[in-house]
């Protein structure tokens, strides 16, 4: 199944991915031969199967709650400690309002 | 015998004996890890310091003479991606250079509090997408056996440190085969649980309907102390079951006569190297040598699962790597304009080639107009593909034997250009993760050349006690020589 230039770089939008034009050319390229692949699924005969989403065993899929007690989170110093740009409160980021 | 050198399971009954001493064993593993790492390329880094701090708490426990865990005081290693407080957890990506967790996963918590000695963090495909550690950003990881070859992946590291006897056991995670694949390419024990039997709070997540944390040893016994250590509920993971955990250690040594082996066609079929074949038919004879029935059996939607995986797994992964945005944590790119430059420009420096094309093939098949054709789909035949395997449960199948690859370990840059031929390493071990299955590799001979094949069995969901179980029979029954790498021979 042939994938555009037109069509990957919509999904690299989507994805929040740059890419440039030669990347562009070799994924398209690329997804196209394992979209091909994939296209054999078709051949399957799903009529009347319901989808299997979670893999564990359905009496296990029971909700198990807990009380909604307040518990101490990770020390706020520490997880700011990992970001790239932070004011010692908050994480900055670029403008996103003028 | 260098107790450094035993196998975990043997490892444990020395230092339960005091023939060794954690603090002893840990120095061999880390002087042999100095001397023959720079050929490997197995562990990301090491956290020296804190594991001889480890070691040393452990010997005086062992001195002590209370009853301890039998992973007291033994050194193991970690996948890069399960976070470890205050250490450097990068999944083997550049986007994560530099974080360090301000936790610890609960695996890594329950390793610790077994008395565990957490020696560094190992190699691995970035976001464990890929299955020859080729995908790292760090460089790959080279095979003990062959210098020139993979160990497999994504858990490569993890597999390559415990063939290359740098450490008698580790962690590693498989969402396709990433644990039992790379143990079968470099010789070593490596087991998938059950999805949900480990938790997985801490770990950095691929595919979340897929994902599972399991142990690689040397033997058999080894896999299950460290499996024991690390399953059960956790309050951390909603997926993780509240099934008691069982004492694996005290299964493995009970008879196997009178289980039923099935053998499934689809899986030994083209594309199977004639002497991968031959080995794990041997393997499956020295079962029925054990008293075990061994009968053909039909997996017929098996052959789909690659397809299926590939779309369930990228769409999953599109999803879970989304986090991935230069704002909370690990690498941001220099962006003057937008919020958006900003992520793009990110995500593009940050990840590899792999994880863009799976980011991509997941985003387009979840886009608007394909979710029915594609992911839909997929998860139709993945209800499929369980339900051969319900079925062959049902009719008193107690597991399913296969090849774990269908091949011993290929060269270097061999694969690593054609996605699809990558994906097809496989092809044998995908159908257990969508199926949420419990999957072991166990070693069952070698190829002329001198290299590993592992041979797999399958068991029922949370069924891991009969699967060492068998592993075992298999390892006793078929003996194989005591052989180390060449590395290692000639160090």
């Amino acid at each position: 199944m042939a994938i555009d230039r037109n069509t990957v770089r919509h999904v690299a939008r989507l994805a929040r991915l740059a890419l440039t034009e030669e990347e562009e050319e070799r994924t398209a390229a690329q997804l196209g031969h394992v979209l091909e692949y994939i296209e054999r699924l078709k051949a399957v005969d799903i009529e009347g199967i319901e989808p299997l989403s979670f893999a564990g065993d359905a009496s296990e899929a029971e909700p198990v709650m807990r009380d909604d007690e307040v518990r101490p989170g990770l020390p706020r110093d520490k997880v700011l400690g990992e970001a790239p740009e932070q004011d010692g409160s908050a994480f900055v980021v670029p403008r996103i309002l003028e | 015998m260098n107790p450094s050198l035993l196998p975990l399971g043997e490892l444990s009954r020395a230092l339960e004996r005091g023939e060794a001493r954690p603090s002893a064993v840990l120095e061999e593993c880390l002087s042999r890890t100095a001397r023959l790492d720079g050929k490997v390329h197995a562990f990301l880094r090491l956290t020296e310091d804190q594991a001889r701090a480890a070691a040393k708490a452990a010997d005086e426990r062992r001195a002590r003479k209370a009853p301890l865990s039998p992973i007291d005081g033994v050194p193991v290693g970690l996948k890069d991606l399960f976070c470890q407080a205050g250490v450097e957890t990068t999944a083997g990506s550049r986007i994560l250079k530099g974080y360090h967790p301000p936790y610890d996963a609960t695996v890594v918590r329950k390793l610790r509090e077994a008395g565990a000695v957490l020696v560094g963090k190992l190699n691995m495909d970035e976001f464990a997408m890929g299955s020859s550690t080729e995908n790292s950003a760090y460089g790959p990881t080279r095979n003990p056996w062959d210098l020139e070859r993979t160990p497999g992946g994504s858990s490569g590291g993890s597999a390559a440190a415990v063939a290359a006897r740098f450490v008698p056991g580790t962690l590693g995670t498989d969402t396709g085969g990433s644990i039992r694949q790379p143990a079968a390419l470099v010789g070593c024990v490596g087991i998938k649980p059950t999805y949900g039997r480990v938790s997985r709070y801490g770990v950095v997540a691929f595919a979340s309907s897929l994902d599972q944390v399991g142990p690689f040893a040397q033997d058999v016994r080894g896999v299950a102390l460290l499996l024991r250590a690390i399953a059960g509920r956790d309050p951390n993971d909603q997926t993780s079951s509240l099934r008691p955990v069982p004492d694996y250690d005290a299964e493995l040594e009970k008879p196997v006569r009178g289980l039923t082996i099935g053998v499934p066609k689809e899986y030994f079929g083209e594309g199977l190297d004639p002497a991968v074949e031959k080995s794990v038919r041997a393997g499956v004879a020295a079962l029925e040598r054990e008293g075990c029935t061994v009968r053909p059996i039909s997996l017929p939607n098996s052959p789909h699962a690659i397809a299926t995986y590939y779309l369930v797994a990228t769409a999953e992964a599109s999803s879970n790597l989304a986090r991935y945005d230069g704002i909370r944590y690990g690498y941001r790119a220099q962006a003057r304009g937008s919020l958006l430059e900003l992520y793009e420009k990110t995500r593009a420096a940050g990840f590899g080639a792999e994880v863009k094309r799976r980011i991509l093939l997941g985003t387009y098949a979840l886009s608007a107009g394909y979710y029915d054709a594609y992911y839909l789909r997929a998860q139709k035949v993945r209800a499929l593909i369980r339900r051969d395997f319900d079925q062959a449960f049902a009719a008193g199948v107690d597991a399913v034997v296969s090849p774990t690859s269908p091949w011993a370990a290929f060269r270097l840059g061999e694969k690593v250009d054609d996605p699809l031929a990558m994906y097809l390493n496989d092809i044998y071990t995908v159908p257990v993760n969508l199926a949420g299955l419990p999957g072991i590799s166990v070693p069952s001979g070698f190829t002329q050349a001198g290299l590993p094949i592992g041979m797999q069995l399958v068991g029922r969901p949370f069924e891991e006690g009969t699967l060492l179980r068998l592993a075992r029979a298999a390892e006793r029954a078929l003996a194989l020589p005591h052989r180390l790498p060449p590395l290692l021979e000639r160090a």
